[in-house]
């Protein structure tokens, strides 16, 4: 049974925070797949290419255990199987489980052949049919989670799944910007996910914009004054929310079209670059000491750090190509930021976005991305504890295409018909 | 598909001078200091030098980063045959069916074969975090527990399809704590009723505290040789009259339920010329008790799902009448690293030489000893056994 998930209560500053512990990251390069896979969420493992064997392997091989070929392709499986066997360990080596004790484990034979030691859904029993999830774990990399086949009550109230996820539910969220038209989306959909406050920064308040009345009219929105171009400003408010802030999500952006020759000067690309990546790094420098040392403080520990990036942050796109390099470089420093909080436990979500729905794409055909949207993928993606997420068909063709070739993809972005 | 062929006896080698150190349950010593004291030991039994040793067998985790090369220098040793056997419990059958060989073909005249580890404060975390690839990659990551989850997953599943409960495997521990009185070098020193058992801490369902070994530091050592020259030396020694090893037997099986020992004991019990009844004693891996009964099992002395009512009706003891694990196994004597895969062995060559002192098995002739090695993720990859017969 789901023990229901107890809304924290307010923090006893006399208490000590816990320091974050991690389970054990250590993995082949092999396994490192896995947890590739696990960044989108994908039950993924090593099929057997040659014809006449096509066997399924686990734990991840370099070479196939029926027919010793090398061709071993990461393939999309079926993730459902038995649960032949359960243990609840009382007593663990590793900190991190010592202090999460009573932990479950079991071993479910896969209906695809190989048997797997995973973590449990509360609900299950020896004997249940179940579908295991593949998910980054606080370490940073891939483990297997059996679920029922049926979502059980409060399902994502259960002890593992939610240290495998960053759940919105009761927990604070700073939005970085209030001007942002995906604003008020997302505040609304993450109160509507369970989220107890949602601070939203908003630059310059006396200069007025439209969504203003109806992020105030939100039950659980705090406006903050926040300008990620000004570094006291990003510091002061770190110094009065930093320690309330369990996610935060980086919708801060600066866009303007063009790229280099269309362009009289570099003004519009330095305020690209100020927004979209020194706006990321002078949030990274204020806020994330707060939430790296707050990972493992109960119920709403921090646990997200949510950068929505373009997804031109992969390839350039030459029409919008001076905000492209700007968030490839945004895009670079959150891998920088990926391994500085690794040690915490605080995952750096990347969401790569389409062209949005809004005044500064208006002349570009659809599909374009609404921010409700992006607002129910970004939350959907923190419910399931995703790590990259694709929001919309340009983003996900991208995706595609980048993960196939690079450079054919450079090659189709940068050809002639392209401008 | 290539045949089998008939496999050789080991007709004129010979094994001989046991050794055992007392176990600490901690050890500020290294894995070298452990292995030296049991091989001087071994090498001094035999009425031999260290120069005389010209043929090294060793196992141990806790050597790194030597191996037996360095060792070989760092004890002075000047081998021409040598081997570094990684298989943790099944290590003493393995090493001495290699070693017998050796000797019977010439390539060495006496081989020392040794096991033995360490213990420190904080070693078996460390071990367990980078024991095997598969491990740290498919196993570890869930919960941490060790082998003690692992086991759990096993013990649980043995339970249910057999209908075996705790008391049946209390008796193998209470037994077993029963044989440990009896010797000196033994961890466990106190009596161990059934019904301590039963209350023991849980550790990993349905495992709990007395179903576990106890880590510590200690090491264990015989020696391979010619029969002549055991005759010669005028020691105690023991023939060996058939040996086994597999590894990764049955891969295709959901969870372990029978180990290799199923897939070769016809050919076991052929070279012997006898079968498991005409077995004065056995001495099984002794890591969990449900890995006793998969032994008892693919051994032979009873069917698959029978070894609970099998014991229940046997008298486990050094003076009943199926001795089994005469010195207390590593349940109750302490697991000594890779010392756990030769404890039984060592022990058995002690009982049938009638040198095994407050232990001794009545007219024990035939051991019977079985090893059982390496979760290197989910199951225990390595057996192997040895049926030895003491020379009259």
């Amino acid at each position: 049974m789901v023990t229901p998930l107890q809304k924290p209560p307010k923090k006893n500053p006399q208490l000590r925070t816990r320091v974050p512990t991690l389970p054990s990251h250590y993995r082949s390069r092999s396994a490192l797949f896995m947890a590739a896979a696990a960044a989108e969420g994908r039950f993924m493992l090593q099929v057997c290419a040659e014809p006449d064997c096509e066997s399924v392997q686990y734990p991840a091989r370099d070479a196939c255990a029926c027919c010793l070929s090398d061709r071993l392709v990461w393939q999309d499986v079926s993730p459902r199987g038995n649960l032949i066997a359960t243990s609840t360990v009382r007593t663990s080596t590793n900190t991190y489980f010592r202090e999460r004790t009573p932990w479950r484990l079991g071993t479910v034979h896969l209906d695809i052949g190989p048997s797997v030691m995973c973590h449990l859904h509360s609900e299950l029993v020896v004997g249940d049919e179940v579908q295991l999830i593949n998910r980054l774990d606080k370490s940073g990399q891939s483990v297997l989670l059996a679920l029922p086949l049926e979502r059980a009550q409060l399902q994502e109230d259960d002890m593992q799944l939610r240290e495998l996820t960053c759940d919105p539910k009761f927990r604070r969220i700073l939005i970085t910007d209030a001007r942002n038209p995906n604003a008020y989306a997302l505040a609304k959909s993450l109160l509507e996910a369970g989220a107890t406050t949602v601070f939203v920064g908003e630059a310059e308040s006396w200069r007025p914009y439209p969504d203003r009345a109806k992020l105030e009219s939100l039950q659980g929105v705090e406006l903050v004054s926040l300008d990620v171009t000004d570094t006291s400003s990003v510091q002061e408010l770190a110094g009065e929310f930093g320690g309330k802030v369990d996610i935060l999500i980086n919708n801060a952006r600066f866009v303007r079209p063009g790229g280099i020759q269309g362009r009289g000067d570099v003004g519009f690309a330095m305020d690209e670059m100020q927004v979209n990546y020194f706006g990321m790094m002078r949030l990274a420098q204020a806020f994330a000491p707060a939430m790296t040392g707050r990972s493992a403080d109960g119920v709403n520990s921090a646990v997200a750090w949510v950068n929505v990036l373009s997804v031109y942050s992969l390839v350039n796109n030459p029409g919008f190509g001076s905000f492209s390099a700007s968030n490839a470089a945004a895009h670079s420093l959150s891998q920088c930021l990926r391994a500085e909080m690794a040690a915490s436990g605080v995952r750096v979500v990347n969401v790569y976005c389409g062209p949005t729905e809004d005044e500064w794409h208006q002349p570009l055909p659809p599909p374009k991305v609404p921010a409700g949207t992006l607002a129910r993928e970004l939350v959907k993606a923190l419910q399931a504890g995703l790590e990259d997420v694709y929001v919309g068909d340009i983003a996900k063709d991208i995706r595609r295409k980048f993960m196939e070739s690079p450079k054919v993809l450079e090659k189709e972005m940068t050809s002639l018909e392209t401008l | 598909m290539i045949k089998p062929r008939k496999r050789m006896g080991y007709d004129g080698v010979v094994v001989a001078a046991p050794a055992s150190t007392p176990y600490e349950r901690y050890s500020t010593e290294t894995a070298h200091w452990w292995i030296a004291k049991a091989l001087r030991q071994s090498i001094k039994a035999a009425g031999l030098t260290p120069r005389d040793i010209d043929g090294f067998s060793v196992a141990s985790f806790s050597l790194f980063p030597d191996t037996a090369v360095g060792l070989t220098q760092h004890l002075g040793l000047v081998p021409r045959w040598l081997d570094h056997i990684p298989q943790g419990g099944a290590s003493g059958p393995s090493a001495l069916r290699r070693a017998a060989r050796a000797v019977q073909c010439g390539d060495a005249s006496v081989v020392a074969c040794v096991a033995g580890d360490t213990n420190h404060v904080d070693s078996f975390r460390r071990m367990l975090s980078s024991f095997s690839r598969f491990a740290q990659d498919a196993s570890y990551p869930y919960g941490s527990g060790g082998p003690n989850a692992c086991f759990a997953l096993l013990t649980d599943y043995y339970m249910r399809e057999f209908g075996v409960s705790r008391e049946d495997f209390g008796r193998i521990c209470v037994t077993q704590r029963d044989n440990a009185l009896r010797n000196e070098n033994a961890v466990m020193k106190k009596p161990l009723t059934m019904d301590a058992y039963l209350a023991g801490r849980e550790i990993s369902d349905p495992i709990t505290l007395f179903d576990c070994v106890m880590p510590v530091a200690g090491a264990e050592a015989f020696l391979v040789m010619r029969e002549e020259d055991a005759v010669a030396a005028g020691i105690p020694y023991a023939h060996i009259s058939a040996t086994i090893e597999r590894h990764n037997a049955f891969p295709e099986d959901p969870i372990q339920m029978r180990g290799g020992w199923a897939m070769d004991i016809e050919e076991f019990y052929g070279m012997a010329g006898h079968g498991p009844e005409s077995v004065d004693l056995l001495q099984t891996y002794d890591d969990y008790p449900v890995i006793v009964m998969m032994q008892m099992e693919d051994l032979g002395f009873c069917a698959k799902g029978e070894a609970a009512r099998f014991i229940a009706d046997k008298d486990l003891t050094v003076s009943g009448d199926f001795p089994h694990n005469t010195s207390g196994g590593q349940l109750s004597a302490g697991q000594a690293g890779a010392a756990g895969g030769f404890i039984g062995l060592v022990e058995a060559i002690r009982q049938v030489t009638g040198t095994a002192g407050a232990t001794q098995v009545a007219n024990a002739k035939r051991a019977l000893v079985s090893g059982f090695g390496v979760i290197n993720y989910d199951r225990g990859v390595c057996t192997s056994a040895a049926l030895l017969e003491g020379a009259s």
